[in-house]
């Protein structure tokens, strides 16, 4: 009879892409969950609908590309990249924009590039920021937390997600004014970076600018408990093995010390550690979007320097840049320098130390 | 007996390397009992190469009747290491069999029929091997054909030849491979003969420091050898107990362990005064030493779930594959894979009749359930898991790339040639992709360009130095022709100094001047051999020059009328008288004798 033949090894980690990235998405649920708690269910639709698009269009691409889609679709690459976008843009955006972010995310930045494993960029960073360029208001109108307002139902949510007004005919805008109770400090409800930003540029102190009541936490109402929920689904990440601690720990390390050397120079007009590190994307960007290996450095030292690179980057464009919140630029820049990175981080193969030193 | 061998392993400093990886070990059940003895095969395959080196001389025929132990070649001209008769029997094929090899590579064998007596020939140890010379152990050694078990097999006694004097001696019974326990059994049953076998590489190497390395999930060969290592004589001997991370029974991954030192590139563990032998091969040196058996058996690990009772073995070389599966109760699945080797680094035999050699340490015949294929290659996602395993560390997804693109450049400066293969990188990969299957063929692509690229510079050797012999070739026929051109130039002159030239009186004024030269230079010549120190010299110098004189003169009146003038060629246009054709010749013929002897007064100066 004859036997099988292979190549050595022969034994695997029995742990595939598919798997990685299932861990991903379940360690994504806390993180969805706070931010479903504190800003409605509009988080929930976006996230439906972005992985609807995102299955589609991958797997058009993989027809067009003369691949099998089903391999493709199973591998949930698609999904995480139409998770990650879907938690980052305003829960109650109107459904074409994560749409179009979907569909650039998946088309243009992934398969354009040659599909999975071939894109320079973060797919989910780069439809954000096509977004984020291209309708800058829809972008920028996130919902003020529940604790201080009462948000639309779940009914309410999807009217103003598929047509822009709740049952009772009211507008996003008027959502995001009327609801937030006391007219005075209602006139536009901003996310605490953004809050902080405004202030600051007309010239109040930080302790003033946090004195509004979105600031009723440590690092903004809301916020500061999405960012600790992404944290914990970060930390399972690692203890999973899906990650290694590098890439987070480099970019919260790289952001905290900028932040607090910008505290320590002018501590009333730069925000401190714990508002970097707990508010707008921070730990999303730490454990789950600077983590995606293919747009990453693939060495260790080479992932301690793009993540560190991508902390400060973070740090100066939200603290001189024109948005508030900076992870999907910082992380488009940082993947940009990748190929250099691992050209000069590569380690030194075992009994080449003396061509080195 | 002393007990003064170190065995207290948690004071030696141990270093790490890099990567590495902890799959399932499976040691078990394989290890838990002792090694078993099958009857013997009824027809063995001895195949002539067993190891890495030259083969031995073939010395028995078809038909012969061999002992147990009997050579069956002999070190001929190119030192080979010989193989041994594993049984007694009739030699019934000498021919090409099946090797142990995953193309199915056939190569040259003899085929031996039992007789099952299984008789010794006689025998011839050399107990006291301190008294030999070191010549002569290594030479009893290489007699009885001893090779490394571990690795690649290569001849123990040509390894430790050139390693006298060195620091460390590392008996490597680490065995980090999952499922392979014959070196476990070996230790735990023969410690012993391991430590006898371990300290006559230490007499033969002179090491200043010898350490036998085991992994942590070896309690029971720890505690064997730790209790035999302090009964050793030698007190150099340390047991060290090393963690469990696979490769670590690398030869470089287990000097780094050690030494905290890397093996150069390209070099070998004597550069940094390090050599390793196997456990089994310091055994077998025992044996050949204290017993007079060269190395006609190993452990051999039988082991899988297809199997009904996985076990260690003895088992003679040269028996098929199949035979020993027999005897482990192997019933195979559809797709059976059988592997020789481990999970890790073994590779699958397309078929069962293959002989063990010196180099086979396990035959693993795993289900489907138990070691799944693998499944379909998924695009690399670049997550660098292959990278942060990898003991030499490389940057095995670089070099995925690069050996797909077939960018060789590439290939090299990411250093390819110092992969191991030792495949932690393939069994990481989530994308399930045959890394260490693209390095194997990327490496035999490179090798053959480096063949083609050889013969291309051979070829462009042979080409140059074709060309350059045309070039001198052509230079030296250049040069007679330039001889003869000026020959038949001189000849011309000497006509024309008698030839009438009215009619291209334009060109004679040249010609004269050239002429002209001539003389001078002849002239000088002569100045410069008359210049010679030895009175002969001067003596012949001067006869050579009134010769010339005279022959010029004579030369001069032969070929016309005119009163000689002081020097004849200077005249030679004003000539006007025609001469006749035998004139000229006397003439040319006169001044080529006057050459002649200015030439022959030269050369007896120069002499």
């Amino acid at each position: 009879m004859s036997f099988y033949v292979a190549s050595s090894p022969h034994h695997h980690l029995r742990r595939s892409t598919a798997d990685l990235m299932r861990l991903v998405l379940i360690a994504m649920i806390p993180g969805i969950l706070a931010q479903w708690y504190f800003f409605g269910w509009g988080v929930i639709l976006q996230l439906a609908l972005a992985i609807a698009v995102a299955l589609a269009s991958e797997a058009l691409c993989l027809l067009a590309r003369d691949r099998a889609p089903s391999s493709g679709l199973r591998d949930y690459t698609a999904v995480v990249t139409a998770a990650l976008l879907a938690v980052s843009i305003p829960p109650l955006a109107p459904w074409w924009i994560i749409v179009i972010g979907t569909l650039f995310s998946i088309v243009v930045v992934k398969h354009l590039f040659g599909g999975v494993g071939q894109n320079i960029f973060n797919p989910a960073m780069a439809g954000y920021v096509l977004l984020l360029i291209s309708f800058p208001v829809q972008m920028t109108s996130w919902l003020p937390p529940s604790s201080l307002t009462e948000l639309p139902g779940l009914w309410d949510s999807i009217l103003v997600f598929l047509f822009g007004f709740t049952g009772e005919g009211f507008s996003l805008e008027q959502i995001r004014r009327v609801e937030s109770g006391t007219l005075l400090d209602a006139i536009v409800m901003a996310t605490p970076l953004d809050h902080i930003k405004t202030e600051l540029a007309q010239g109040f102190t930080l302790s003033e600018a946090k004195s509004a009541p979105i600031f009723s936490g440590a690092a903004g109402m809301g916020w500061q408990w999405v960012n600790a929920a992404y944290l914990l689904g970060g930390l399972f990440l690692i203890q999973q093995r899906v990650i290694t601690w590098h890439i987070p720990g480099a970019l919260l390390g790289s952001l905290g010390l900028f932040a607090l050397i910008g505290a320590l120079i002018a501590p009333d007009h730069l925000p401190n550690v714990d508002i970097h590190l707990l508010s707008g994307a921070t730990m999303l960007a730490a454990f789950f979007i600077a983590t995606d290996p293919v747009s990453a450095a693939t060495s260790t030292r080479g992932k301690l320097v793009y993540a560190g690179l991508i902390g400060v980057l973070i740090y100066v464009i939200r603290t001189w840049g024109g948005y508030p919140d900076a992870v999907a630029f910082a992380v488009l820049l940082a993947n940009l320098c990748v190929p250099v990175i691992d050209q000069y981080t590569r380690p030194t193969v075992y009994g080449h130390r003396e061509e080195r030193s | 007996m002393s007990s003064s061998a170190s065995v207290n392993s948690n004071t030696v400093q141990l270093w790490s390397f890099p990567g590495g990886i902890h799959p399932p070990e499976r040691k078990a059940p394989a290890n838990e009992t002792p090694i078993r003895r099958f009857p013997i095969a009824p027809e063995l395959i001895v195949p002539l190469r067993q190891h890495i080196g030259a083969l031995g001389e073939l010395v028995v025929q078809v038909g012969d009747y061999v002992r147990k132990g009997q050579a069956l070649t002999q070190p001929g001209i190119e030192h080979g290491l010989p193989v041994h008769a594993p049984t007694s029997g009739i030699i019934v094929e000498i021919g090409d069999f099946p090797l142990n090899h995953p193309s199915a590579m056939r190569g040259p064998g003899i085929r031996l029929r039992a007789d099952g007596d299984d008789l010794w020939i006689d025998r011839h140890p050399l107990p006291n091997y301190q008294s030999s010379t070191r010549l002569q152990v290594l030479e009893h050694l290489h007699q009885y054909g001893i090779a490394g078990l571990g690795g690649a097999g290569f001849p123990t006694a040509r390894k430790i030849a050139s390693a006298n004097g060195i620091d460390v001696l590392i008996i490597n019974g680490v065995e980090c491979e999952p499922y392979i326990a014959a070196d476990d059994r070996l230790m735990r049953e023969h410690a012993d003969a391991i430590v006898r076998g371990t300290e006559a590489l230490q007499w033969l190497t002179q090491a200043k420091r010898v350490v036998i390395a085991i992994e942590d999930n070896k309690p029971e060969a720890i505690t064997a050898m730790q209790s035999a290592a302090q009964n050793a004589t030698s007190s150099v001997i340390e047991v060290v107990v090393i963690p469990t991370k696979y490769p670590s029974g690398g030869e470089r991954q287990l000097i780094q362990i050690l030494t905290g030192k890397q093996v150069p590139a390209q070099g070998l563990p004597l550069d940094i005064g390090v050599l390793m032998h196997n456990t089994g091969t310091a055994f077998a040196v025992s044996r050949a030493l204290e017993k007079g058996e060269p190395l006609i058996e190993r452990v051999v690990t039988l082991t899988g779930e297809a199997l009904a009772t996985p076990c260690t073995a003895w088992v003679p070389l040269g028996t098929p594959v199949a035979y020993l599966l027999e005897q482990a109760g192997f019933t195979p699945e559809r797709d059976q894979r059988v592997i020789m080797g481990g999970p890790m680094m073994g590779f699958t035999l397309p078929h069962l009749q293959v002989p063990v050699i010196k180099t086979t340490n396990c035959i693993l015949a795993p289900t489907r359930t138990e070691l799944p294929a693998a499944g379909p290659e998924m695009p690399c996602i670049r997550c660098g898991a292959c990278a942060d395993v990898c003991p030499a560390s490389l940057l095995p997804q670089q070099l995925y790339w690069f050996a797909k693109s077939k960018d060789y450049d590439g290939l090299k400066t990411h250093h390819l040639p110092d992969c191991i293969e030792c495949g932690a990188c393939a069994y990481v990969c989530p994308s399930e992709i045959p890394l260490v299957q693209y390095y194997r063929q990327a490496k035999a692509e490179m090798r053959e360009q480096a063949i083609e690229h050889q013969k291309a510079e051979i070829a462009r050797q042979r080409f140059e130095a074709r060309q350059a012999r045309l070039e001198r070739e052509k230079q030296e026929r250049l040069e007679r022709h330039r001889k003869a051109a000026e020959a038949r130039e001189a000849a011309l002159a000497a006509r024309e100094q008698n030839t009438p030239a009215a009619s291209e009186g334009d060109n004679d004024p040249v010609k004269a001047a050239l002429a002209r030269v001539k003389a001078k230079k002849a002239a000088a010549e002569g100045a410069t051999t008359s210049s010679a120190s030895s009175k002969d010299d001067q003596v012949a110098a001067a006869v050579a020059r009134a010769k010339a004189r005279k022959a010029a003169r004579e030369a001069e009146n032969q070929t016309s009328n005119t009163p000689a003038k002081p020097s004849a060629q200077n005249d030679a246009p004003r000539v006007e008288k025609p001469v006749s054709n035998k004139d000229q010749v006397a003439a040319a013929v006169a001044r080529a004798k006057a050459r002649k002897a200015a030439r022959d007064a030269e050369k007896d100066k120069d002499s």
